[in-house]
C-alpha cells in the first residue's frame, strides 16, 4: 500500500479535486466546505479500497492525509506506513 | 443465536402509501447549492415525501390495509394485526388496536403494536411466520409505517432531509407448501445513542427539561424532543453487522449471493447501500433502490421498496429474495424468503 495510491483514490473521489491537490500534509478538515458529509465519504472510501473500516474516533484523531494513511495501515495488517 | 428456519408461510400482498407532499432536497433552505448537490450525491436522496400536519403513520397504513383488504376481501380472516412503527398515535393505546376497530377487522383478532424502526419490517415478518406456522391463525396483517418527519428539526442539516414519511400493509397466509424461509437477526443497545428521541417519555419526561433548541454545530439545531442521529456510527455499525447477518444467512440456507434474485436492503443512504452491496459483490440491478425518490422511510422502506422498484416482479416471477432491515437499536434482521404471484400497490395520501 503506497501513500500516492491512497491520495489518487481522494482526488478521484471528489469532484472539487484535481490531481496534484492533495499531499500527505494536507489538512483534510480544511477541504473547501467540509462537512459531516465529507467524513463519511472518506471513511466508506478506505472501507471499500482497503476493506478497513475506521469509526468516529480514530477518524477524529487524524489531522492529516498522512494521519488517515497510517492509521488505515495499522489497521490493515498491522504493518507500518510506507511514506 | 437468533437464527431460524421459518416453514409455511405465504406472502399475498404488499401495497404502499406514500403522502402527496414533495420536498426536494435541492429546495432545502439550510443547504448551499454545493451542499445540496453533495448531499444527493452521497444519501442519494434528490426528493421524498412529508405527510400533511394532521396525517400519522397509523393514516397511511390505514389507506394501505383498507385498500389491500378491500382488494382480496378477507377482512374477516385476519387473526392478528401488527403494527411496527416509533410514531405512534398516542403513548397509549396501541395504534393497533385502534386500527382493529377503524379497518373492521374480527373482535377475535389479536392486535399489538412492536416498537421498532429501520429492523422492524423484517423482524414484523417473523412474527407473523412464528404465529401461522403452526396453522392455528389463518391470515396476518403486517402494517410497517412511520412519520419520522415530525421529530426532526427543519434546522437540522443532519436529519431533517434524510427521512420521509410512508406506510404500508403486508398480507400473509398460511401455506402448507411453501418454501422454507430463513432468518438471522440480533442487537447491540451500545449504539443506543446513535438515533435517538431523547424526552418525552419516561426517561426524560417533557414537564423535565428545558425544550430549548440549541445550535450544537453549525447547521444542527435541535432540541432534546427532536430525533439526534450520528451518521458516522450508523455507518460503521451498519458496515460491521448487515454483511455478517447476509451471510448468516445465505449459509443457514446453503446458498449463494449469485443465486438470490434481489437483496433489499433498507433505504438508509445509498452510501451504506452501495458499501454493503459491493461487500456482498452484487450488480447494482439486483440491489434495487428507493430512497432516490422517497428519503429513509424507516420501518416502510423495505415494502415501499418492493412496491416501488419490484411491483412487476413480484407479481408474475417466482423471486428468492434477500430483505435486509438494520438501523435504530441498533437492531439488524435479514430473512430469504421466496415469493410467487404478490399483488402489489403504490397509492398517494391524499
Amino acid at each position: 500500500m503506497e501513500i500516492d495510491d491512497f491520495i489518487k483514490a481522494i482526488e478521484e473521489e471528489f469532484d472539487n479535486l484535481n490531481p496534484g491537490d492533495v499531499s500527505p500534509n494536507s489538512v483534510f478538515r480544511d477541504m473547501e466546505g467540509w462537512s459531516s458529509m465529507h467524513a463519511l465519504i472518506f471513511v466508506a472510501l478506505i472501507d471499500s479500497k482497503y476493506d478497513v473500516l475506521l469509526n468516529g474516533e480514530e477518524l477524529k484523531s487524524c489531522v492529516t492525509i498522512n494521519d488517515l494513511f497510517d492509521i488505515t495501515c495499522l489497521k490493515l495488517n498491522g504493518g507500518a506506513a510506507k511514506a | 443465536m437468533a437464527q431460524l428456519r421459518l416453514k409455511h408461510t405465504a406472502v399475498k400482498a404488499i401495497y404502499s402509501v406514500i403522502p402527496k407532499m414533495v420536498y426536494k432536497t435541492h429546495d432545502y433552505p439550510y443547504f448551499s447549492e454545493d451542499e445540496a448537490k453533495m448531499f444527493a450525491n452521497t444519501t442519494g436522496i434528490i426528493e421524498r415525501r412529508v405527510a400533511a400536519t394532521n396525517v400519522t403513520a397509523s393514516d397511511m397504513c390505514f389507506k394501505a390495509a383498507q385498500t389491500l383488504l378491500e382488494d382480496m376481501n378477507c377482512h374477516h380472516e385476519i387473526d392478528l394485526l401488527v403494527f411496527v412503527t416509533q410514531s405512534p398515535d398516542y403513548f397509549l393505546p396501541a395504534s393497533a388496536a385502534i386500527l382493529q376497530d377503524k379497518l373492521g377487522l374480527p373482535k377475535t383478532c389479536m392486535a399489538f403494536d412492536v416498537n421498532l424502526g429501520c429492523s422492524g419490517y423484517v423482524h414484523g415478518l417473523l412474527l407473523a411466520n412464528r404465529y401461522l406456522q403452526q396453522g392455528g391463525l389463518r391470515k396476518v396483517l403486517l402494517l410497517a409505517g412511520d412519520k419520522s418527519t415530525i421529530s426532526t428539526h427543519e434546522q437540522d442539516k443532519t436529519a431533517f432531509p434524510l427521512f420521509g414519511d410512508a406506510g404500508s400493509a403486508t398480507l400473509l397466509e398460511y401455506d402448507a407448501k411453501g418454501k422454507d424461509w430463513f432468518f438471522d437477526a440480533g442487537t447491540d443497545g451500545s449504539g443506543a445513542n446513535a438515533i435517538i428521541i431523547e424526552a418525552g417519555h419516561s426517561r426524560m419526561p417533557y414537564q423535565s427539561f428545558d425544550d430549548q433548541d440549541i445550535e450544537l454545530a453549525p447547521g444542527v439545531v435541535r432540541s432534546k424532543k427532536h430525533l439526534a442521529i450520528d451518521g458516522m456510527a450508523v455507518f460503521n455499525f451498519a458496515l460491521k453487522n448487515v454483511p455478517k447477518s447476509i451471510n448468516n444467512v445465505l449459509d443457514l440456507a446453503k446458498i449463494r449471493t449469485e443465486q438470490l434474485d434481489y437483496l433489499v436492503l433498507h433505504q438508509a443512504n445509498q452510501l451504506i447501500t452501495d458499501s454493503i452491496r459491493k461487500k456482498m459483490n452484487l450488480p447494482k440491478e439486483k440491489c434495487p433502490s428507493s430512497i432516490g425518490n422517497f428519503g429513509n422511510t424507516s420501518s416502510a422502506s423495505i415494502p415501499l421498496t418492493l412496491c416501488s422498484e419490484l411491483s412487476e416482479a413480484l407479481k408474475k416471477e417466482r423471486l428468492f429474495l434477500l430483505l435486509c432491515g438494520f438501523g435504530v437499536g441498533f437492531s439488524w434482521a435479514s430473512l430469504l424468503l421466496s415469493t410467487h404471484n404478490v399483488a402489489t400497490k403504490l397509492l398517494e395520501y391524499d
